[in-house]
């Protein structure tokens, strides 16, 4: 046990080889810590170890693999939430409102051919190719917390690079003060489109030294592979200080504007979402407390949630943009 | 009907199959042992879904969130429970079927009984016992206000359900207090709605919202036939 539990404090250093074989571990000891759980741990013992077998059996085989080499200073220790969850629980209303929807009705989305359009106020504006895209900085993997405004949360190893790779090639003139992200909006690909839930197509963004910000990942990947369909296939962005739908998705429009741009969930109602979204367990969403969140994957039945951290624990990384700013006001 | 088809001597003479048959006031005293199949039948049938839950948990398909389908799960099948129990005087008015009436009080109470799952749920695996949090969304959160408040009510009617709670309240001050059923009804889709116009994903609440309105509305319609038929 105590080897084991070295092993699973050692940090930064592990190999992405690893991962899997440390989740399978996480499962047992969360099987131990199950069994113990009052009455019903014999009830469900079973089920929690054939859990814990399912997870080392991802991920997709058929997939196309992604190499990317593991930067270690973008890496949470947190076990890593199975294949199997990230790719089968998520929303990604294009799809369908429930969260099994993307998993079940992203086959249809085509991203080859594929073009992103980096545009607006800068002086390189340029059309994308997505395969010139995947080639123009070497890829990395990044392991982040992935927190949902929902009051869920993931653990997810992506891989892409930052967007700021993206901007300095464009050369944003001075004007240009946020950066917009547009999703596809293509209903024969999209049957979620149909529905008017909020103003097609999605749109989100970012202050410019949001975007600008180390951490701010333009991503193709996740788990060694490619983006599935439903997580945001070919390429979207990934915010992790920020609640999950500041994130877009199947990006086609990359822009620079000098005024703050309408963002989806904003736009739909402003006093729930707003244009910041920063993780922050002070600020109550109104329908839910932020306080907490449920880890997918993590423990059984029994788990109780865990404490949600202020900038979803990146606050050493991002604090520092929002000094002086009046954070319930501008949640 | 079953006259025309020779049957063979063993069978039973079950052949009171139509509900409207069946409904007939003579018969009425006879049907007892029917009535009770009737009721172990239905009784299993809203069991069915606590015994997916159950099954779905043991065999590992309730999805990366098992917390949330449960809540989401026991909270649908309450307000499906409460539909049931809401239809019962309109479908026997329409259809004359009286015995529909034995099975209101197992129907509603099964309402109870999921919509307790469903607040055991909040209040344990959400909520972690945590009554400061609780009273705080209580307090502060309209949607789960109301559905704290149905689930109150509901509590009421389901203490005051037994034959002898009516004699002892008086069959008037009962029937008065078991109206409030029809507030249930209207805080269940409220909690539902409000809790879903979050992400601006109403289908399903419409689709409540609409079962429960006609059910209300042909009350009124004939409460209003009633009234006018009174005078005449």
């Amino acid at each position: 046990m105590a080897t084991e539990k070295n092993r699973f404090l050692r940090g930064d250093d592990i190999p992405r080889s690893e991962i899997t074989p440390r989740d399978v571990f996480e499962n047992r000891r969360r099987l131990i810590q199950f069994a113990g759980a009052a009455g019903a741990g014999a009830l469900f013992g079973n089920a929690t170890q054939a859990r814990a077998q399912s997870v080392s059996v991802s991920p997709d085989p058929k997939a196309q693999k992604l190499s990317a080499r593991p930067n270690p200073a973008f890496r949470v220790p947190d076990t890593v939430t199975p294949y199997q969850d990230i790719t089968t629980y998520n929303n990604y209303y294009e799809f369908g409102t429930d969260k099994s929807d993307p998993a079940h009705h992203a086959g249809t989305l085509q991203t080859r051919p594929w073009v992103v359009s980096v545009e607006g106020e800068c002086q390189n504006p340029k059309n994308y190719a997505i395969d010139d895209l995947l080639k123009l900085v070497p890829l990395e993997e990044r392991v982040y917390r992935m927190r949902c405004v929902e009051g869920w949360s993931m653990v997810i190893p992506w891989i892409g690079y930052p967007l700021a790779e993206i901007i300095k090639r464009a050369a944003p003139t001075a004007s240009a003060k946020y950066v917009q992200f547009i999703t596809l909006d293509d209903p024969k690909q999209m049957p979620g489109l149909s529905e008017p839930i909020i103003n097609w197509p999605y749109s989100e963004g970012l202050r410019m030294d949001e975007a600008m910000n180390p951490l701010t990942l333009l991503t193709v990947g996740l788990y060694g592979q490619v983006l599935p369909n439903q997580n945001g296939a070919p390429v979207r962005v990934v915010v992790p200080w920020k609640y999950g739908f500041k994130s877009g998705k199947s990006i086609v429009k990359i822009r620079f504007v000098d005024k703050q741009p309408p963002t989806a969930w904003n736009t739909y109602a402003p006093q729930e979402y707003g244009f910041y979204s920063n993780v922050n367990p002070q600020v109550d969403h109104p329908r839910c407390s932020q306080a907490t969140e449920r880890r997918i994957g993590e423990g059984g039945y029994f788990t109780p949630k865990r404490p949600t951290l202020m900038f979803n624990g990146y606050g050493d990384q991002v604090a520092s943009m929002y000094q002086g700013m009046d954070l319930r006001k501008f949640f | 009907m079953s006259d025309t088809h020779p049957r063979p001597a063993v069978a039973k003479p079950i052949s009171r199959s139509t509900p409207r048959a069946a409904a007939s006031t003579a018969r009425m005293g006879t049907d007892a042992r029917q009535m009770r199949w009737i009721k172990i039948v239905v009784f299993c049938a809203a069991l069915y879904p606590f015994a997916r839950l159950i099954v779905f948990g043991l065999t590992q398909q309730l999805g990366a969130n098992p917390i949330e389908f449960i809540t989401f799960s026991t909270g649908t099948w309450t307000l499906v429970m409460l539909c049931i129990t809401l239809a019962i005087t309109p479908v026997r008015k329409l259809t004359g079927v009286n015995q529909l009436l034995r099975l209101r009080r197992m129907l509603g109470l099964f309402a109870f009984f999921y919509g307790t799952l469903h607040f055991i749920t909040y209040i344990w695996f959400d909520q972690w016992f945590d009554l400061h949090s609780i009273f705080h969304d209580v307090v502060r959160r309209p949607f789960i206000t109301v559905g704290f408040g149905a689930f109150v009510l509901m509590a009421a009617l389901a203490v005051t359900s037994p034959r002898a709670m009516v004699r002892k309240l008086g069959g008037k001050r009962w029937q008065l207090l078991h109206r409030a059923i029809y507030l249930i009804g209207i805080l269940s889709i409220l909690h539902f709605w409000w809790m879903k116009a979050g992400k601006h994903n109403l289908a399903q609440p419409k689709l409540y919202a609409t079962i429960v309105a006609v059910l209300l509305a042909i009350r009124v319609v004939y409460a209003v036939a009633a009234r006018f038929k009174r005078p005449a």
